[in-house]
């Protein structure tokens, strides 16, 4: 089994007649991902490579069943899209799209999770794939490999680091998630977690997350609480530079949290096996299991 | 980005935010105040804080005074920031000192105002010692904040009565300016009261959201305005994330993450980073050349560790562009390759077809690392 996506997942993607789309969408089909319809106003009835393209993403959940939408349009119209697809009644929504303004995503967290079911994982990130099955978003699949350790990461290339250390020892992903570095992201790592755990296929899972914010942090409270799979954690910025600082604000709001050591206290306190170099996620992993 | 103080003094304008009249100059020469009326307050425009502290702002009663204090600011170091600009304004006759901020708490995923009838220069104290004098209101961003809650924060915040009429209105204005000029902060400490219970915004703390920009076009204005530090200006023309650190191992990398990461093995290593460069996804052979260049006006690297794992980012085309940067010349020091991912095994042949007695490919990013740190 796998989380969010399976063989049997049927993606509409907004933006599939622009140059990312496209790209993304066709590979994505080559891959074995039931990509069923595109969308873009006013150019219904159209098709790009056997995929028919829909005015709305209503249309195209009618004429298709599709159920998960992957969105590439530009970000001046990305919150739109999305709550478009969660209208539609998606299930899940995707958007890949990087440089959303906050002010978008915060509406759009808010709309979405008072009005509607639907998930959304992003914006600004990877996507997911569950190899073998469906792969909806960026990630490279070369590097993938089907099996039974969970990964989530809120960094891209980071995500790929990953994901090809464990494949390189033969360790399989059951299904590997990017759930994006900007302000308001939808799926937090809490919630892909908690799906992890719940998932009977996953057996442990690999959290890779970074300076900033706290949600690693709370992440870490949640796998104290209620993880009762193993976890490897790994967070980026050790040495970096210290961020820029939102005035007195920040400081007032989150105290001392945010730091790497912060969150690396904060994990190890919780249960998990922290690691201080990507490069040893497999191999810390394979000793747990 | 950061505004200069001045720079968010011209937003409050736009939003019906009172603040003191008032003069921006780059040069003492300029300084005309025939419209103001003394005393006046000269202040050293810098994006660092504690800038009273160090004596960057000073009261002054007559022109004479006013020439001296000007020139003494001007050109001043302030933590590394040379003041290149002075606000010179009206002083204000302080009554009350109030702090008040509008930013998102990610954790909450709710928009955050913060108020406090204690404000000045030590709000962060306040805070921590008495958090029950920092009221937090939490706003939903779908809703918006409605009057009674602004209201009842006042009255919690144990500010007087006869005030809040016109508090009241000023916060609605800082709101606005919150949501429709797309920032990421409002922060105004001291919010004043002055004489005869005047309402006035005396500082200005903002950052915008630069993901905005395509809804204020007026903001590229004031990009334009704030000075950038010559080593990062060649990287940011061509398009390059580009950080200038202390260190000597020279980077380069895609993906912020992978960056921050690889920063961090090089420390393990026991080398420094000189630098945090992301060359993002997609980047084609002429981004890497470019990064090249960056890195060869760096007179403190002494060696290049370049890691990529292909996604987006093709291998190949990483490994056409360190060639093409780099065939027949002779390069300041040795460069350390490590790439994986997307057309990996082709990037190596590339490489390993066009030969330079600098370059040396690494099996992976801790050798990698190892070996741009003993070079």
């Amino acid at each position: 089994m796998s989380i969010l996506i399976d063989e049997n997942t049927k993606v509409v993607v907004q933006g599939l007649t622009g140059r990312e789309g496209q790209f993304h969408g066709l590979r994505n089909r080559d891959y074995g991902t039931k990509v069923v319809a595109g969308t873009r106003p006013g150019k219904g009835g159209e098709e790009i490579e056997g995929i028919p393209i829909f005015n709305s993403v209503k249309e195209a959940i009618s004429a298709t069943g599709a159920n998960t939408s992957l969105v590439f349009v530009p970000p001046s119209f990305a919150g739109e899209a999305i709550l478009e697809a969660a209208d539609a009644g998606c299930d899940l929504v995707v958007c890949i799209t990087e440089g959303v303004p906050a002010k978008d995503e915060a509406k759009v967290y808010d709309e979405i999770t008072t009005k509607f079911d639907t998930k959304l994982l992003g914006p600004n990130c990877p996507g997911l794939i569950s190899p073998g099955k469906s792969n909806v978003g960026i990630m490279p699949h070369e590097i993938t490999k089907s099996g039974k350790t969970g990964v989530v990461s809120r960094s891209g290339t980071l995500t790929y680091q990953a994901v090809h250390e464990l494949s390189q020892i033969n360790i399989g992903q059951s299904t590997c998630i990017g759930i994006g570095g900007d302000p308001v992201p939808g799926l937090s790592f809490i919630d892909i977690l908690m799906l992890f755990e719940e998932d009977s296929e996953t057996d442990s899972v690999v959290m890779i997350g970074e300076i900033g914010g706290t949600s690693e942090e709370e992440a870490a409270e949640f796998i104290s609480s209620s993880m009762s799979k193993p976890v490897v954690a790994y967070i980026a910025g050790v040495t970096a530079p210290p961020g820029k600082k939102m005035g007195h604000a920040g400081a007032i709001v989150s105290g001392n949290k945010g730091t790497a050591k912060a969150k690396i206290d904060a994990l190890s306190l919780a249960g998990a096996t922290v690691v201080s170099d990507p490069t040893e996620i497999g191999i810390a992993l394979r000793s747990l299991l | 980005m950061d505004l200069f103080e001045y720079q968010g003094k011209e937003l409050y304008k736009k939003y019906d935010i009172d603040t003191p009249t008032s003069i921006v100059v780059d040069s003492v020469e300029k300084i005309d105040c025939t419209s103001l009326n003394y005393p006046l307050v000269v202040k050293a425009q810098v994006q660092v804080g504690g800038r009273g502290k160090a004596g960057g702002i000073k009261l002054v009663s007559n022109e004479e005074e006013l020439l001296s204090a000007a020139n003494e600011i001007m050109g001043m170091d302030i933590k590394n920031h040379i003041v290149e600009k002075l606000l010179i304004e009206e002083a204000s006759d302080i009554q009350e000192e109030y702090y008040i901020s509008f930013t998102l708490d990610r954790s909450k995923k709710q928009y955050l105002m913060l108020l406090s009838s204690k404000g000045g220069m030590d709000i962060e104290k306040v805070a921590e010692e008495n958090p029950d004098d920092v009221i937090k209101v939490y706003i939903a961003p779908s809703l918006g904040i409605e009057k009674s809650v602004v209201n009842e924060a006042l009255l919690e915040a144990r500010i007087p009565t006869e005030y809040h009429g016109d508090l009241e209105k000023m916060i609605f204005s800082l709101f606005n300016l919150f949501i429709d000029g797309d920032c990421d902060l409002v922060e105004v400490n001291p919010l004043a009261i002055v004489n005869e219970g005047k309402v006035l915004a005396l500082d200005s703390k903002i950052t915008l959201d630069m993901n905005a920009l395509f809804r204020h076009e007026e903001y590229q204005k004031f990009e334009e305005d704030i000075p950038i530090p010559a080593t990062e200006k060649v990287a940011k023309d061509k398009g390059l994330n580009f950080i200038k650190l202390d260190g000597d191992v020279g980077i380069i990398g895609n993906g912020a993450g992978l960056v921050m990461s690889t920063l961090d093995v090089v420390s393990s290593e026991g080398g420094s980073a000189a630098n945090f460069l992301d060359i993002g996804g997609g980047a084609k052979s002429k981004t890497v050349s470019d990064a090249l260049e960056v890195l060869q006006d760096d007179e403190s690297v002494k060696s290049v560790l370049i890691n990529i794992f292909g996604g987006i980012t093709r291998c190949d085309l990483v490994a056409e562009g360190i060639v093409d940067a780099t065939k027949g010349k002779s390069l300041p020091w040795k460069i350390v390759v490590r790439l994986d991912g997307t057309n990996a095994q082709e990037g190596r042949e590339t490489l390993k077809a066009n030969p330079h007695e600098n370059i040396v490919v690494a099996e992976n990013m801790k050798e990698a690392a190892r070996l741009a740190v003993s070079i």
